[in-house]
């Protein structure tokens, strides 16, 4: 069924000065779909011309319908010569063909030039006719949508097409770089509509209505190609109408409408299941000869070898798992890309997977099979797949894959996290009550830390204790995930940002050769991380990581291993012990010395730390610790520096220490500058707070005041013979200073928490580094304050806390020991607020502190008042699936949105940094244009996936490419809803109103 | 190794007024980062030179991204390449339009000309204002004259319009443009002691009393030219001195009033008639473009010097003013009081303004 299209071009406003003579511009524009091409009279002698067109009609097939841009050119008309262009403006008319998305495209949006950049705006209009047969929608979203309840999670979704990249085509040598350029801008365009379009009929196929975790992303192979990959997870989703009052839940709780099921308290009869994982864990690696390299890294604690690692948990397994498993082997690959989770549906975790493999590029030669990336990714997936089995799991969530390329190598990574699902959400799950009951026994709160896999059959060494929390399961004693903290999980402080940074030289070689050595190296960095990883966060007091994300970025002469995570304490896991130092050769007494120094410093920082993360959890007897493995495993060792010392372990000195300290043993220097590096990581200023997931654990009391910035920086490496050590030093100072940086710079909105703090490194070239972050900042509320609003406004209820964990009765388990820890806590609560005060007075502009309301509410305030001052819409725009203190009632539709921008006058244009800096201002500038064309006011779950800029100064050129994608949505301040609660259409219009600007 | 790319780019612009100030200021990056040193900027957060350096550029090259757009403010509200609050907005434009005053006595009067800009550099070593901060404000003048030459209307109105300032600022820059358009001079020795205060002041009186705006709403060219048929009726005015019964009946109306009330009386009773004069013969003179221009000069010269070494007291000279242009109303034969009011209200505030050391 073909479909209609619709546009009017209606006005430009301040177009550029086209004709000299005049100083003015005889504007006309041209409207292309597919093939065809409508144009409007020219407007002549303007620079605000009002066209007020005709509607254009387009009849098109809805396979062109799903892949092809609207695509709008502003030009000058020229009498004698060829007409100027003027710049484009292309519009994803996706969104329109989902019925409960947008209707309608409609404001002002930027024309953009891939030379000249943003400059004038055109008005227009356009809306689409004929609803299309498709209907599946698209959230780059990790976790159900926030107005929507999923009714199936069908499963993993993956698609990925190839073509010949045009700036490498021979027509690229005689065409000017605009017309390259646009003709990669249109192809990727293409490309990713058409990929949308095929995940869309898998999901058709799967009975699904959506794809959510939409993760799409290029991989610029060069001369080989240009592969343009998706992966998500399928699922049907059922919008929730209503907004009943008690709707209202406190900004970040997760939607837990449908969890009426309290759990009871957990007397399973069918046995405790044992499997636990640990996560730390050796870098097992099986390298494959030839090129293909694939390295497989299982991550875990202790010095395992794969090779125990590929049997299936034991027999003790209960017949639920078994049906869940089987709904789930019907699937070719049983991943979830989600990252957070409808509760009860995550049941246990194991711990992160991770594969990664080296390749060589070759040309694709043709475009229509893309078997061999199609190959190559089928080979990571199941070696993901089979790690997960090692740990006695049956699916991996939060997963994701990446890529890495330099030249023709090509380093393919995927992780995830090892986890058991319930049932309740699969397709073929049998749910009959036996089952149910069985489920729910798991307590929320810390059910998820409970061990998968088979107690007498550990596929790494870990150490085992009951759970801390209902002291009915066993489980590990870290975790480490690539999730989100699940909402109900129980926290004992508040987490931070942890990270692990590595650098490694190379030699430079060619093809085989390269791809070798590459593949030799990554078992120890991966291995290296982890190291750093568990030390910190042992350093930091805590014992779970969560969001790991480790991204592994290989250059010419290095490679570049940055892991990032956000540690907690998790209530439920043992608390960890300390770090203890040994020296190899204990001769020297100096030297002990030195290490007894050492070994003090270490210990009052984690003294420091816990009191900085208010870490103090119950003390617990230590009944039984049931570990089942032999005695000198008691500890869990970690060799600095991964040296042939394996066979040495034994000989360890264990006899002093306690049960359960970590032991670092310093046998070279490096160690030594390991562990100085580990004790003066920059510790974070008052008033911060930093993580890499969504919500900063530990923290409640957020304003809806929200902000995202990105800060690209490049290094260049000047001499060129570093040592690892040189190296490693440099990298990690990097990333520091540019921590400072943003601490500094957002100091002024303190207390605040920067959130989805993201690092992105690359090697755009040989001796450059590349280091992009993206986050995004939430104020948080002087919290007596806060805490005195709360408490007026919430008299009635019994709990003066309303925070959204714990308190909220449906999720929370363990009311007794909570009371305690409410009491304790309001004490901490009122001296932190002291303290934090006292920080941000000092700093604080005095511009609107005045305001005797919380800083996020008279911000809003006075947002809503710009609506009928300035004729911009406010867009906000957030790494986050979610916007504090407001509620998203509408979905408009997925953002995924590709530019170029190329300069021949690097140095006019301020430099590297000037050019870049407007180039980033001018996509956050098309992204809000088009979300308040769409009717919406902010994008979610925005990410900056791609951003390659090249430049040579020599001919005072530069080119960047940038990917953005995100979820426009339309949200309500929680204020806004509770007066309109009784007629939430009014709200939804005004709100659209407002986005559509005027 | 070095940072060869360094920006941050927040989705609401990221602005630090105290840069902004700096950038405004006319500081390099280098000047600008030791400045925020020395005001303890790196005791905050544990922050250090490099960190500083970095913001600064930041800053620097958002405030230049945004230059284009601040030099024509109305655009600054439906631009999309920037998403600034309002409230932000406003600070932003109204800063970049502030202006030293120091730095504005120097160019008052003078022609907004390139002949102008290229003594900038002796007026930024002479008032110490970094010349790239005063060629800012200069052309922000000349940019302002230039918009508002052309419209019709009140010119306070329209500046504030076209360049959302706030009161106050617009208020100077039409003093500003008056100056500019009129050519007073304000240059020689004897003004120097006026400061900018002192001449936006004595502008706004003009402005708003004696222009064809003032008057009626017919919407002529600018404004802010004198209405040509009130200073050729000031003429009429010279009948107060040069009739000798009239001079003599003001001056007892003004001794009776003032008999007892200030201490140089018999001062002001002896030289009456040279008081009278001149300022009757300021006002006589106006219709000359030459004579028109040394308004204040004459001023000074005329009537606040003289005043000055006689010691008169600024209350002594406020109730003689006051009473010299009060007691004309009594005179019966003077016809021409509409003007004569018209004339001594701005007269007599200038004045007073203008006496001081």
């Amino acid at each position: 069924m073909p479909g209609k299209l619709k546009a009017k071009i209606v006005a430009g406003r301040h177009l550029p000065v086209m004709d000299r003579a005049s100083d003015l511009t005889d504007a006309f524009v041209e409207v292309k779909f597919g093939n065809t091409t409508f144009k409007t009279d020219v407007y002549p002698k303007s620079l605000n011309p009002q066209w007020n067109s005709e509607w254009f009609k387009f009849e098109v097939d809805d396979e062109d319908l799903q892949d092809e841009p609207l695509q709008i050119t502003v030009l000058d008309h020229d009498t004698y010569s060829a007409n100027d262009a003027i710049g484009k403006v292309y519009i994803d008319i996706d969104p329109l063909l989902c019925s409960e998305a947008a209707t309608v495209i409609s404001g002002w949006l930027p024309i953009y030039d891939t030379i000249h950049g943003v400059c004038p705006q055109a008005n227009l209009v356009c809306n689409i006719k004929e609803q299309s047969s498709c209907g599946v929608k698209f959230f780059c979203t990790t976790s159900i949508p926030r107005c929507y309840r999923a009714i199936m999670v069908h499963g993993f979704v993956e698609e990925l097409v190839v073509n010949e990249d045009p700036e490498y085509q021979w027509i690229d040598r005689i065409r000017t770089p605009r017309a390259s350029n646009e003709a990669r801008q249109r192809l990727i365009f293409l490309m990713s509509g058409e990929l949308q379009r095929k995940i869309g009929l898998k999901v058709l196929e799967m009975g699904g209505n959506a794809v959510v975790g939409y993760l799409q992303c290029f991989d610029l192979e060069g001369e080989s190609g240009l592969v343009v990959r998706a992966i998500g997870t399928a699922c049907t989703l059922e919008k929730i109408s209503t907004f009943p009052a008690t709707a209202t839940y406190p900004s970040n709780s997760s939607p837990s409408k449908d969890m009426k099921d309290s759990p009871q308290a957990a007397p399973s009869t069918l046995g405790c299941r044992s499997t636990h994982s640990s996560p730390v864990h050796s870098a097992s690696s099986r390298l494959s000869q030839g090129f293909s390299v694939s390295v497989p890294t299982l991550l875990f604690a202790g010095m395992g070898s794969g090779g125990s690692a590929g049997k299936e948990a034991g027999p003790l397994k209960a017949l639920l798992r078994q049906q869940t498993q089987s709904a789930l082997e019907q699937r070719e690959y049983p991943f979830f890309t989600l990252t957070a989770f409808p509760p009860g549906f995550l049941l246990h975790v194991g711990g992160v997977v991770s594969a990664r493999s080296v390749k060589l590029l070759d040309r694709i030669h043709n475009p229509d099979e893309p078997e061999t990336r199609d190959a190559w990714w089928e080979e990571i997936r199941q070696e993901i797949k089979s790690h997960a089995k090692a740990l006695g799991c049956h699916a991996v969530v939060g997963y994701s894959e990446s890529t890495s390329i330099c030249e023709e190598v090509c380093i393919l990574s995927a992780s995830g996290t090892a986890a058991i699902l319930s049932s309740r959400f699969m397709q073929d799950g049998p749910l009959d009550a036996e089952h149910r009951l069985f489920e729910e026994v798991v307590s929320p709160g810390c059910g998820f830390c409970h061990i998968p896999y088979d107690e007498l059959n550990i596929p790494f060494p870990a150490q085992l204790t009951y759970c801390y929390c209902c002291r009915h399961y066993k489980v590990p004693d870290v975790l480490f995930t690539t999730i989100d903290l699940p909402t109900e999980a129980n926290v004992t402080g508040k987490g931070c940002l942890i990270q692990a940074r590595l650098c490694r030289t190379k030699k430079k070689a060619q093809g085989e050769g390269n791809a070798t050595a590459i593949s030799n190296l990554l078992p120890f960095l991966e291995y290296e991380l982890h190291t750093q990883l568990m030390n910190k966060l042992k350093l930091r007091g805590m014992n779970a990581l969560f969001g790991l994300r480790i991204q592994i970025s290989v250059g010419e002469t290095m490679l570049l291993g940055l892991a990032s995570a956000t540690g907690v304490y998790l209530t439920a896991l043992p608390s960890p012990g300390g770090i203890q130092i040994t020296g190899k050769t204990p001769s020297d007494i100096t030297y002990e010395q030195h290490i007894s120094n050492m070994q003090k410093k270490i210990n009052d920082t984690i003294t420091k730390n816990k009191e900085l993360y208010e870490i103090n959890p119950p003390e617990v007897v230590e009944e039984i610790i049931g570990s089942p493995i032999p005695e000198p495993c008691q500890r869990s060792r970690l060799f600095r520096s991964h040296s042939e010392s394996s066979d040495e372990v034994s000989e360890l000195d264990l006899s002093h220490g306690k049960k359960d300290a970590f032991v670092l043993e310093i046998d070279d220097t490096d160690a030594v500058e390991d562990i100085h590096a580990l004790l003066t990581d920059f510790s974070i200023p008052a008033g911060f707070y930093s993580c890499n997931t969504e919500i900063m654990p530990g923290i409640q009391n957020w304003t809806s005041a929200i902000q995202m910035f990105t800060s690209v920086r490049v290094f260049r490496l000047n001499n060129a013979n570093l040592t690892n050590q040189g190296l490693n030093k440099i990298f990690s100072d990097l990333c520091e200073n540019l921590l400072k940086s943003l601490y500094f710079k957002l100091r002024s909105m303190v207390p605040c928490c920067l959130c989805h703090l993201n690092f992105t490194v690359a090697i755009p070239e040989d001796e450059l580094i590349q280091v992009r972050t993206h986050l995004t900042l939430l104020s948080i509320t002087d919290e007596q304050l806060q805490f005195n609003l709360e408490l007026n406004a919430e008299t009635s209820s019994s709990n003066p806390l309303s925070s959204p964990k714990g308190i909220n009765p449906a999720s929370s388990v363990d009311y007794s020991s909570f009371a305690d820890r409410c009491s304790s806590w309001i004490e901490q609560l009122k001296l932190k607020a002291h303290t934090i005060r006292r920080g941000s007075v000092k700093t604080s502009r005095s511009t609107h502190k005045a305001s005797p309301l919380p800083e996020g509410r008279s911000r809003s305030l006075r947002s809503n008042r710009s609506y009928s001052g300035s004729s911009v819409a406010v867009v906000k725009m957030t790494p986050l699936s979610f916007i504090p203190g407001a509620k998203i009632i509408r979905y408009l539709g997925i953002i995924n949105m590709f530019f170029i921008r190329e300069t021949t006058s690097l140095r006019e244009e301020g430099g590297v940094s000037g050019f870049l800096h407007t180039f980033i201002a001018e996509v956050f500038a098309m992204v809000r244009a088009h979300v308040a064309a769409l009717g919406g006011n902010a994008v979610v779950s925005y990410s900056m996936k791609e951003c390659v800029f090249m430049e040579n100064p020599n001919k005072n050129q530069a080119q960047c490419l940038i990917n953005v994608s995100g979820d426009a949505v339309i949200f309500v301040r929680e204020s806004e809803l509770e007066l309109t609660s009784v007629q939430p259409q009014s709200a939804t219009t005004q709100t659209s109103n407002c986005g559509e600007g005027t | 190794m070095s940072t060869e790319l360094d920006v941050f780019v927040g989705n609401t612009t990221v602005l630090d007024e105290d840069v902004y100030q700096l950038w405004l200021d006319g500081h390099t990056v280098s000047n600008a980062v030791r400045i925020r040193m020395e005001a303890g900027a790196l005791q905050e957060c544990e922050a250090n030179a490099e960190v500083l350096h970095s913001d600064t550029m930041d800053q620097f090259r958002t405030f230049q991204m945004c230059e284009r757009l601040l030099q024509s403010p109305s655009k600054v509200a439906n631009q999309l390449l920037f998403q600034i609050p309002p409230h932000r907005q406003t600070m932003l434009i109204e800063r970049y339009y502030e202006f030293d005053s120091v730095f504005a006595r120097e160019v008052l009067g003078k022609k907004l000309s390139k002949g102008t800009k290229k003594d900038l550099d002796d007026i930024s070593s002479k008032t110490g204002i970094a010349l790239k901060c005063c060629r800012r404000q200069f052309d922000n003048f000349k940019h302002v004259f230039k918009v508002v030459e052309e419209l019709k209307g009140p010119l306070v109105e329209n500046i504030q319009r076209h360049f959302l300032l706030s009161d106050v600022l617009a208020r100077d820059y039409a003093a500003i443009v008056f100056f500019a358009n009129s050519r007073f001079e304000t240059g020689k020795r004897k003004l120097q002691y006026l400061s900018f205060q002192d001449f936006a002041f004595c502008a706004g009186q003009l402005i708003s009393y004696w222009t064809v705006g003032a008057v009626n709403n017919v919407m002529e060219d600018l404004d802010v030219d004198l209405e040509k048929e009130f200073l050729h009726d000031l003429k009429d005015l010279k009948v107060l001195v040069n009739d000798k019964d009239m001079l003599d009946q003001h001056k007892s109306l003004v001794c009776a009033q003032l008999r007892g009330k200030i201490k140089v009386f018999s001062e002001m009773e002896a030289s009456f008639k040279n008081l009278s004069r001149a300022l009757v013969n300021i006002a006589s003179k106006l219709t000359h473009t030459k004579d028109f221009r040394d308004l204040f000069i004459d001023l000074v010269e005329k009537f606040i010097e003289p005043r000055r070494s006689d010691k008169w007291t600024i209350g002594d000279l406020r109730l003689f003013l006051k009473h010299y242009s009060s007691s004309v109303h009594t005179l019966e034969a003077f016809r021409h009081q509409v003007i004569w009011d018209r004339y001594m209200g701005v007269i007599k505030s200038c004045i007073l303004k203008m006496y001081h050391d």
